[in-house]
């Protein structure tokens, strides 16, 4: 065997060492168990992240590294992992996206009963992130599982992290038999297609397709798996759990939930539909159509009338899974560039607000809407910059969502979808209005007993001025999307 | 050619230091920073003047060809070709332009820190102001239409917030919101243009003579016209044009270096310009539409001369007179009837003296807002019957008042002269007719200028409140007036030698002109003998009658002609016809049924989507039950019926 394919897989390979450094890290630094402060929370795993994150996207970047160029568009392993330059700008924002969550989870931490186990909540963290970095880059479809599994179980953990309140024990309860049971639906579609085909491996399964296109068994499985993958995206009928496991998650693990692992399953989801049901895209389109519709109608229904602020954003979350898979249909490069993009800007404006939660949940320990009326007369910095990112959700110009937004209408359009692309405009209103509800708690209601003034801390501060650059800025630098754009012909 | 995106790049970032920052700076350091930003870009628009015209200079055509720096795509489309672009382009005008607004504008820099010494929100002023010039040069550097109004719509929020400065006044603010509001209807126009344009000809650059671009233009028809008379109108809301000049008499509301800047120098002439850019367009493809702008400008200037010589606050004179000027610049353009430059009266002449007038203007008319502005902080009034007499008490001001009033009247040896005699060359050899009403609207622009001249510096002196002000000059205010003033007198001097033929040089002809080729100005003696003359004698009238302590012929001739100047001097009630067409015809008859078809139409639908989704959220709530085992019979079901669906149909 030529062990030199290892250096193909170098983010995985540096993304380990991270976490074996804060493995030894974490047994012999200990944290001040008053403070709460320490190597270990949070500056080191930023750091080693940070260097991982330049590390990874070297090879994009500068071509000096020649070496590594090589695995721009490498596959080793007789195909089972797959390396793509727009595999790795998806592998650099999520990474971004970990430092930002890491940034919120650090006054979480603080406190007195997590001093001794913080330094597992950053390797639970880092192991899913792993997992679905073997998700983005599979080629073969037990690959792919084995990334969604490492995904998903050290989730468990984390939803579980604090362990002695209930809510968060019931929502880790929840999550993994959901998990178990699309796990379950998803390998009875994988049997199905090896049932079918004789492989497992993406680039071979399309054209043995071919013969039967539209039997039942090709059709149950496209369907099956995307039972699977759905629940990691939470898509309509199969986002139930979403609202209770975010609820009752840590806000820093909610935050990480809503964003990283979404992103991961939406972009895997292209790929396979890109590769492997290519012979029955008519039907994969047919079934996103309605799978859309229904997500983005319901989770906004539900949204309107909710008070707490994470359940609040499970709902918002299901509402953007809908947008962002909005790409996926018709599986054209324009769609694969909008949904990296979308993600980028989702990414910003909801670890923006999920800072902002965070924070105040922290400080006040409140987390219902109502509790926010007034909170721009004790804070108004805070309340103006969950203004902008709430915003930049909404899809409001200048900010970054309206240009996501646009690209992905853009992409379904040219696509062919119109009636999809209108109904997704009018819930584009709708979701506004909830939006608003937000922004009219802080600015305008009245309260007699608003969240006390409070002073956030240095990494707070520094999480937060990320996702404000980033939901001003991506969207007027053209340059982003160009960037990610140049990627996408060549998956 | 790189550095000139910092031309751009520094009054951003001084706006933004100053309007995110401006509360932790004195206003000393928050002046500096904006005066030091504009004198960085005052530099860089010279050495960039500098090297587009003698470094890089003509092309082996002859020609200065267009120069694109940057260009990259801001908004793609797919497919279609149409995209958004943001770059630099140099040209001669665009270039010329750089000059023009960073000097003007680091004059009024300069000048404010005078002016606007001690006034609450000084630090906001400035980071406008910078604003403001960011947004006009990328207006005059722009690579394609698009871009262009982006800036423009820029332009016009940055003259709304310095019009609107004082905001707690009402005038100032109803001012502001009238100057918005007229800008943004006539910006409608403009807009819809634009979109006609992308569409028939596939593209938003200013590059209009590759095949591709011949054979769509070709393709348009007469829509190429519309689309073009449509941004027209656009252009003729910034420039105010009649019937869209309400807006500017109203802005005087404003500080008055900001008058300067904005209201007479730069902004203003953004509709100049424009047609300008588009001008290939306009003479090869719309000809026939031409007289529009002509017509137009001639009456607007017409009028604006009327109604100056009716009026006695003084920055109304001005306004006044330089929607007058302006006008004379949009004629000079509409008479032009071909690019090529080669022959003696050729029909592009009304081109290069439509930019050299807008050159000339800008620096006289500066100074002369400036010097109002001067004089207005000394008695702290805007009414002539305050002033009277001034000239003992500020020499310098008046000094370079006067020159400005020389330049404006087209006394030779100013710089107004030179310009304004290429303007009623180009209209004589348009047509005669045209070329004589220019000519006396020239006379009548000599006559009110020295009626404000004598006004302000001569006449009956209000002796009771100069004794309780004590009018005097402040020194940092006056330097700018003085460097603006010896602009006007070089360049009059100069270009006045140049075109009597006295030497052989550079001409503004040389830089900028139609094709770019190398155009030598030289007066037609007949029309600078005629314009000199009638110049000479409107000043004389004005002197015979405003000069002395009493004016018994003025006060004879508004008893002569009451009505008359009670018209000229309520501005022919043009406010009071567009009040009567926007609230008795536009409110009463189409907006209130729409609005009543918004109220309960339209709100009725989102009431009802509105209604809908709470009865609907409502209803299904017990989906969303926190009961395991059923979320994982509703996966199951969803999972059954998807695959159902996807068999059956």
């Amino acid at each position: 065997m030529d062990y030199s394919q290892f250096l193909n897989m170098a983010p995985e390979l540096s993304l380990l060492a991270v976490i074996l450094i804060l493995f030894v890290a974490d047994l012999f630094m200990c944290t001040d168990r008053k403070s709460g402060r320490g190597i270990l929370n949070t500056p080191l795993p930023v750091v080693l992240l940070t260097l991982h994150t330049l590390f990874c996207i070297a090879p994009l970047v500068c071509p000096m590294f020649s070496a590594q160029c090589s695995m721009l568009n490498a596959e080793c392993f007789g195909g089972m992992y797959v390396s793509s330059a727009m595999a790795l700008v998806v592998k650099a924002i999520l990474n971004v996206g970990t430092i930002i969550v890491f940034l919120t989870a650090h006054e979480w931490l603080k406190q007195p009963e997590m001093t001794n186990k913080q330094g597992e909540y950053y390797i639970l963290t880092l192991f899913t992130l792993l997992g679905m970095y073997f998700m983005i880059s599979a080629g073969h479809f037990l690959m792919f599982f084995i990334g969604l599994e490492l995904a998903s179980v050290p989730m468990t953990a984390l939803i579980a992290y604090s362990k002695r309140s209930q809510e968060s024990a019931e929502a880790a309860a929840k999550y993994i038999l959901t998990a178990l049971f699309s796990s379950g639906l998803m390998l009875y579609g994988i049997s199905l297609i090896y049932g079918t085909t004789g492989t497992l491996y993406f680039d071979k399964i399309a054209p043995l397709m071919l013969n039967g296109q539209c039997s039942m068994v090709n059709i149950a499985a496209l369907v099956l798996f995307i039972g699977g993958i759905g629940f990691k995206i939470s898509l309509v009928p199969f986002h139930l759990w979403t609202a209770d496991a975010y609820q009752g998650a840590p806000t820093a693990v909610t935050s990480y939930l809503s964003v990283i692992s979404k992103g991961a399953a939406a972009f895997v989801l292209f790929v396979v539909l890109y590769k492997v049901f290519a012979p029955i895209i008519d039907q994969a389109n047919v079934l996103f159509f309605w799978i859309i519709v229904f997500s983005i109608t319901l989770a906004n229904i539900f949204a309107v009338r909710q008070n707490n602020l994470k359940r609040f954003m499970a709902f918002s979350a299901i509402s953007q899974a809908g947008y962002l898979v909005l790409g996926v249909m018709g599986a054209t490069p324009q769609g694969l560039t909008a949904i990296v993009y979308y993600l980028l800007v989702y990414m910003a404006a909801n670890l923006g607000v999920f800072l902002i939660i965070s924070i105040t949940e922290q400080r006040s320990g409140k987390l219902l809407i109502s509790d926010y009326d007034g909170y721009y007369r004790t804070n108004p910095r805070l309340a103006f910059l969950m203004t902008l990112c709430l915003f930049s959700l909404a899809g409001i110009p200048p900010f970054a969502g309206f240009f996501s937004k646009f690209f992905m209408f853009m992409a379904a359009f040219k696509a062919g979808f119109i009636v999809l692309v209108l109904i997704a405009l009018v819930n584009t209103v709708i979701s506004l209005y909830y939006y608003l509800l937000i922004v009219k708690a802080m600015y305008i209601k009245p309260n007699d007993n608003p969240i006390a003034p409070f002073r956030s801390d240095g990494y707070t501060r520094f999480g937060l001025g990320l996702c404000i650059a980033g939901v001003v800025l991506i969207g007027i630098i053209s340059w982003f999307y160009a960037y990610i754009d140049q990627f996408s012909f060549g998956l | 050619m790189t550095y000139t995106l910092f031309i751009i790049l520094l009054p951003l970032i001084s706006f933004l230091v100053l309007g995110l920052g401006g509360k932790w700076f004195s206003h000393k350091t928050a002046g500096w920073i904006g005066t030091l930003a504009l004198a960085g870009v005052t530099v860089l628009s010279y050495y960039a003047a500098y090297e587009y015209f003698f470094v890089i200079g003509r092309g082996a055509d002859g020609a200065f060809a267009p120069l694109e720096v940057m260009n990259f795509c801001w908004l793609p489309f797919f497919d279609q070709g149409l995209h958004f672009d943001m770059g630099i382009m140099l040209d001669p005008i665009s270039v010329m332009m750089l000059i023009v607004i960073s000097t003007v504008s680091f004059m009024v820099h300069i000048y404010s820190f005078g002016y606007m010494k001690g006034e609450k929100g000084f630090q906001r002023y400035f980071a406008f102001l910078s604003l403001f010039t960011m947004s006009m040069l990328g207006l005059v550097v722009a690579t394609n239409i698009f871009q262009m109004y982006l800036f423009w719509e820029l332009v016009g929020v940055s003259s709304y917030l310095l019009i609107g400065f004082y905001y707690t006044s009402p005038a100032a603010i109803a001012a502001s919101k009238k100057a918005f509001i007229v800008t943004r209807f006539a910006d409608l126009f403009f807009l819809i243009g634009i979109l006609i344009y992308g569409f028939y000809t596939g593209s938003f650059a200013f590059v209009f003579d590759t095949p591709e671009h011949i054979a769509n233009y070709a393709q348009a028809g007469f829509i190429l016209p519309l689309a073009l008379t449509l941004m027209f109108i656009g252009g003729a809301g910034k420039s105010a044009m009649f019937p869209l000049h309400i807006w500017l008499p109203d802005a005087m509301e404003g500080p008055t270096p900001v008058s300067a800047l904005i209201h007479a120098a730069t902004m203003v002439v953004a509709g100049v310009f424009q047609v300008a850019r588009l001008f290939p367009l306009w003479v090869t493809y719309a000809q026939d539409w031409m007289p529009i702008i002509v017509w137009v400008g001639v009456f607007t200037a017409f009028y604006a001369a009327a109604v100056a010589c009716a009026q006695t606050d003084i920055k109304r004179v001005l306004a006044f007179s330089t929607i007058s000027q302006i006008a004379f610049m949009m004629v000079a353009l509409g008479v032009c009837t071909e690019m090529q430059t080669g022959h003696e009266h050729a029909g592009s002449v009304g081109y290069m003296a439509s930019m050299f007038h807008l050159f000339t203007h800008a620096m006289f008319k500066a100074c002369l807002f400036l010097g109002a502005g001067c004089i207005i902080h000394a008695v702290h009034s805007n009414e002539m019957n305050a002033m009277g007499g001034l000239r003992k008490y500020m020499p310098l001001t008046h000094i370079t008042f006067l020159i400005s009033c020389l330049a404006i009247s087209g006394i030779p040896f100013f710089s107004g002269f030179s310009s304004k005699d290429e303007i009623i060359t180009a209209c004589m050899a348009y047509s005669p007719a045209v070329g004589y009403i220019m000519t006396g609207i020239a006379a009548m622009t000599a006559f009110y200028m020295f009626r404000l001249y004598y006004g302000i510096f001569w006449g009956t002196e209000n002796k009771e409140l100069h004794a309780a002000h004590h009018p005097h000059e402040t020194k940092v205010m006056t330097w700018p007036l003085i460097i603006l003033s010896l602009i006007t007198v070089g360049v009059g001097i100069y270009t006045t030698l140049a075109g009597f033929g006295m030497f052989e040089g550079y001409s503004f002809g040389s830089l900028i002109s139609a094709d770019g080729q190398d155009y030598r100005i030289h007066f037609d003696t007949s029309v600078a003998l005629t314009s000199t003359i009638v110049a000479i004698v409107a000043i004389g009238v004005a002197t015979w009658i405003f000069k002395g302590e009493r004016q018994p012929i003025a006060d004879k001739l508004y008893a002569t002609f009451p009505r008359l100047h009670r018209w000229a001097h309520k501005r022919f009630y043009m406010d009071e016809v567009w009040q009567f067409v926007t609230h008795r015809i536009i409110f009463a008859c189409v907006s209130k049924p729409i609005a009543w078809f918004d109220r309960h139409v339209v709100d009725g639908f989102f009431n009802f989507l509105a209604w809908g989704t709470h009865a609907t959220s409502n209803g299904i709530k017990s989906l969303q039950s926190g009961r395991v085992q059923q979320y994982a019979f509703v996966y199951l079901i969803g999972t059954i019926v998807l695959i159902a669906m996807l068999l059956i149909f």
